[in-house]
Order: C-alpha cells, then sequence, then structure tokens
C-alpha cells in the first residue's frame, strides 16, 4: 500500500492527477447521464459493442500511425449508426447483430496490431492509462464532455420520451430515429473517452453501473439521472484514491468501488421493500 | 373531408396479406371500435393508422385539418416497461412534446395543460408518485392524460381494457364515454371485446377473414359478421349504459 501524501504534492498534482480528475470527472458524468438511456432502453450491448469497435479502430490506427482519438471517433460514430439500424432490422436480433459486428472489428483491429508488434501500445486502451494521458487528450476528452452533456441537457425531455415509449413518441410525430442516432452518438463519443480513461474492456460499465444503482434508489426519471451523475462522478473519485493508494490499476478500482455502492443500494431496496410490505400486512391487519 | 379515409388499403405482416383491400372513413366526432378474431390484422392496421408502419397498397389519407401530430394514443399496457422509473408527472408531460418544434423545454402552457388532463383524469394526486407503482386502472388513466395532452381531437386506444378488471374497465368506458360526448374527442378503439364494442361504439368496422363490416352500430347487430359474434337474444344494444364521470 502507498502512502498517499506522495501523490499530494504540487509537482504530482498538477502534471499527473489533476488532469487526470479532470478528464475522469467529466467523462464519468457523460457516462452516468447516457447509461440511463442505455438501460432503459434495454441495449446496453451497444455501449459494449461500440468499446470493441473503438478499440479494433485505434489498434489500426496507432499501427498507421494516425491520431487515435481523432479517428476513432468518427469510426466509432458511424459504428454507432450502424449498430443501431441492426438492431431495427428484424431479420437478426439486435444483441446477435451487435455482438457479431463489434467482436468482427475488434479481431481486426487486433490481427493489424499484432502485425504491426504493437501489442504493448494498444493494450493500454484495453485497459486504461487516465494517469498518462496527454494534454491534448485531456483537453479534448472535456470539451467533447461538455458537448454531450450540453445535447443532453437540451434534449433531456425528447430523450425522456424516446426512452419510456417510442411508439407513442412516434405516433404523435417525435423524430424517434433522430432521437435514437443521437442518443447512439452521444453513446459512441462517451465511450471512446472512456476508453483512454477505463480501457475498452470497462468502459460499458462504467455506463451502466450508476445508472442501475439509481434505479434501485429513484422513482423519477429525473432523480434516477441525477442520482446516477452522482454516483458516478462520487465513485470515479473513490476509485481513483483507492488506486493510488492500492497502487492497482484505475479502471478496475473504479468499477469495484461502483460495484459495492450498487450492492449497498439494492440491500437499501430491499429493505424498504420489506417495510413497505410490513406496513400494508399491519394496515390489513387492523 | 373525413379526419381519416382509408381506401382500398391492403397490409401485410412480414410477407403474408393480412388485410385486402379494406375501405372506411373516420368524420369527426365519430367513436369507431374496431373488432375482429385474433390475427385478422387488427393491430397492424392500427400501427398504419399511427404512422409506424406504411400501406403496402392502397391510401391511408387525413383530411379535415388533423395533423399527424394530433393523433392522441394510448398503447396497449403491455408496450410499456412496467420497471421503469418515472413520475406520473413526467409521463403526463410527455404528451405535450409533440406541439413543440425545436423549443428544447416544456413551457408554462404545456405544465399547465398537463395539469388540466391530470385533474381530467383524477390523478392530481398522484403526481409525484412512480408510474411502476400504480395500479392498472391508475396506470391506464395517467397514458390516458398522456394522451390527451397529445391531441384535443382524435384519440386511438389500442385494447384499452386488457388485464384491468371489470369495474377499472367499467369506469374507463365511462371516461371514454366522457370525452367524446363532453369534449368532442373524436375516438378509435381496437377492441376484441365486442359486447363492450356495441354498446358504446356509434361505428363499427369489423375486420375479419370470410366476412368484414364497416357501418353504424345498429346495422352491425343485424348483419352477418354481427350476427356471428353478438348473442341472438339481444341482451347487447348500443345504448350507453355507463356510468358518469365529470371533469371537475
Amino acid at each position: 500500500m502507498n502512502d498517499l501524501s506522495v501523490f499530494f504534492t504540487p509537482e504530482y498534482l498538477s502534471a499527473i492527477l489533476l488532469p487526470a480528475l479532470i478528464a475522469g470527472v467529466a467523462v464519468s458524468l457523460c457516462a452516468s447521464l447516457l447509461g440511463v438511456s442505455l438501460v432503459l432502453k434495454r441495449c446496453s450491448m451497444i455501449g459494449d459493442g461500440l468499446s470493441h469497435v473503438g478499440y479494433g479502430t485505434l489498434c489500426i490506427a496507432v499501427a498507421m500511425g494516425w491520431a487515435p482519438m481523432q479517428v476513432t471517433i468518427p469510426v466509432v460514430i458511424a459504428a454507432a449508426y450502424v449498430l443501431l439500424r441492426l438492431s431495427e432490422s428484424s431479420r437478426m436480433r439486435g444483441d446477435t447483430a451487435i455482438a457479431l459486428f463489434s467482436t468482427s472489428a475488434m479481431a481486426v483491429g487486433i490481427l493489424v496490431s499484432s502485425k504491426a508488434n504493437l501489442t504493448t501500445d494498444v493494450s493500454h486502451y484495453m485497459f486504461g492509462s487516465i494517469l498518462a494521458m496527454s494534454k491534448s487528450e485531456v483537453v479534448l476528452s472535456v470539451i467533447l464532455s461538455i458537448c454531450v452533456l450540453l445535447v443532453y441537457v437540451l434534449f433531456y425531455d425528447k430523450i425522456f420520451a424516446v426512452t419510456f415509449d417510442e411508439n407513442f413518441a412516434r405516433a404523435t410525430g417525435l423524430n424517434v430515429r433522430f432521437y435514437n442516432l443521437l442518443i447512439a452518438v452521444l453513446t459512441a463519443v462517451t465511450v471512446v473517452l472512456g476508453m483512454m480513461l477505463m480501457g475498452a474492456l470497462l468502459i460499458s460499465s462504467l455506463m451502466i453501473f450508476p445508472a442501475v444503482t439509481a434505479m434501485r434508489l429513484c422513482k423519477s426519471f429525473r432523480h434516477v439521472v441525477i442520482t446516477a451523475v452522482v454516483v458516478s462522478v462520487g465513485c470515479f473519485l473513490l476509485g481513483l484514491l483507492l488506486s493510488l493508494w492500492l497502487d492497482a490499476a484505475v479502471g478496475a478500482s473504479v468499477i469495484i468501488v461502483n460495484l459495492t455502492v450498487y450492492l449497498a443500494a439494492t440491500g437499501i431496496h430491499l429493505l424498504q421493500n420489506r417495510r413497505r410490505r410490513q406496513t400494508e400486512r399491519k394496515e390489513a391487519g387492523v | 373531408m373525413a379526419y381519416l379515409t382509408c381506401e382500398n388499403v391492403t397490409l401485410r405482416y412480414e410477407s403474408t396479406t393480412v388485410l385486402e383491400h379494406l375501405s372506411f372513413q373516420v368524420e369527426q366526432g365519430d367513436y369507431l371500435c374496431i373488432v375482429g378474431e385474433n390475427g385478422s390484422g387488427k393491430s397492424t392496421l392500427m400501427k398504419c393508422l399511427l404512422g409506424l408502419k406504411a400501406v403496402d397498397e392502397g391510401r391511408l389519407v387525413l383530411g379535415d385539418g388533423l395533423k399527424r401530430s394530433e393523433i392522441g394514443y394510448l398503447p396497449q399496457q403491455s408496450m410499456i416497461q412496467r420497471d421503469f422509473p418515472a413520475s406520473v408527472q413526467e409521463v403526463v408531460l410527455s404528451g405535450c412534446l409533440n406541439s413543440h418544434g425545436l423549443h428544447p423545454f416544456y413551457t408554462k402552457k404545456d405544465r399547465a395543460r398537463a395539469e388540466e388532463q391530470m385533474k381530467c383524469m383524477r390523478i392530481t394526486e398522484l403526481a409525484d408518485r412512480c408510474y411502476r407503482e400504480l395500479s392498472g386502472g391508475q396506470q391506464q388513466r395517467v397514458l390516458l392524460a398522456r394522451a390527451l395532452c397529445a391531441t384535443g381531437k382524435l384519440l386511438l386506444l389500442d385494447e384499452p381494457a386488457t388485464g384491468l378488471d371489470p369495474l377499472v374497465t367499467t369506469e374507463l368506458y365511462g371516461i371514454l364515454e366522457h370525452l367524446h360526448r363532453d369534449h368532442g374527442i373524436t375516438v378509435i378503439m381496437v377492441t376484441h371485446d365486442v359486447e363492450c364494442a356495441v354498446r358504446h361504439a356509434k361505428t363499427i368496422l369489423h375486420i375479419g377473414k370470410k366476412t368484414s363490416f364497416f357501418g353504424s352500430c345498429t346495422d352491425y347487430l343485424q348483419s352477418e359478421a354481427g350476427k356471428a359474434f353478438v348473442d341472438a337474444d339481444g341482451c347487447v344494444g348500443c345504448h350507453s349504459t355507463h356510468e358518469e364521470v365529470a371533469c371537475s
């Protein structure tokens, strides 16, 4: 275990910890917002699928010597569009299509990177490298996160309508396809940003855990969204601290903290249910 | 011109023809029940009326100043996610979105409209409750309030009584009767409950594999399609015996 005071020297703080903190908070925030919609729309797999595609693209970008993020983001956005169309068509079930498409993209990426002997270079996209992000990556993460946040807030009411009841929204004249695409694009951007931080393997749980935790505790969509954001950012900060203390991988630590909070929320939920049933029984008895 | 005109429409579901050469109109102020056996294409027709599916042949036109965004819709209960965390107010307000265009947030007018519809459905005191914790009848009234936020003209209902107990069903039909009579809302309902259909509707559209019928309720009872469905002893009549429900 590390003495934490080592990490809070001014030099370390300003050079490594602060950028990581800022980028991490920004991306956790976006991930939790979109996670709520993905979980409720029953398409949590899209996050996972996109991270596979993202990893494949990153491998190719690094092998070709292109700027990783600038190449990966548009490709993953395009993939999000394709995945959405695939899951809309009834020929194949959505989750099957996503699994086939995304693992194929990842396989191509791995093949290219292993041929080019880049496995060590790209492995930190697999597990995340938040403490090794360059300044430009941090700036890009923050700018894109702010964009995601702004778009989400502006379209919040419509995102709710599309998430709650797609058929009603479509029947009353809302452009559902556009809003589904919007959610997919925002997810794509968040997934790529999250990959830098958490790694391709773990990013989708960063989207899903805060959402399901919040759903255990809250009764309205607005409260779910707000709670998910608070849980996500809180868990990220705690996880980062834990990883410094234990000298462990950041992504994994954040997910473990998320898991603990989720289990606690489930416990509270069960207790609440039991108490409610007891009072109901008592009232019925009287 | 009628609100809705269906001309010689043919519908297919995954390359199987479910409906052929169907024609009917829905006038303003009508109360139309669409009945038929299972698999007769009621749900597919509903999807077309809602604009969720295009007609495969023929024409389906809106008229009389009715816009696509002025149609309110009450889906089948099973179509809504039962575990969705949303408050009643959020659900009802979402009905106001169609009149928005590019405006991002709910306006004061929207909130007032939602408030008014909740009052009308007598669910004002449930506003902050969680939708998933309500009873079936309460959920149905919430969805009806949402549909009414979306429209003042035409209401489409898909098997609204499914899963409701008889008392709540009677209450629901009462509410619909009130909306139709006192608020002038045109109603189109898909139902398998022919008895309730002839009791409440003005017009019946019966779609079946062998016989089809479109016309007034009284004519339906004399028709071949109607006779096959309704008891011949005449226990069902076209007069409504509903419970009175009124907005405060």
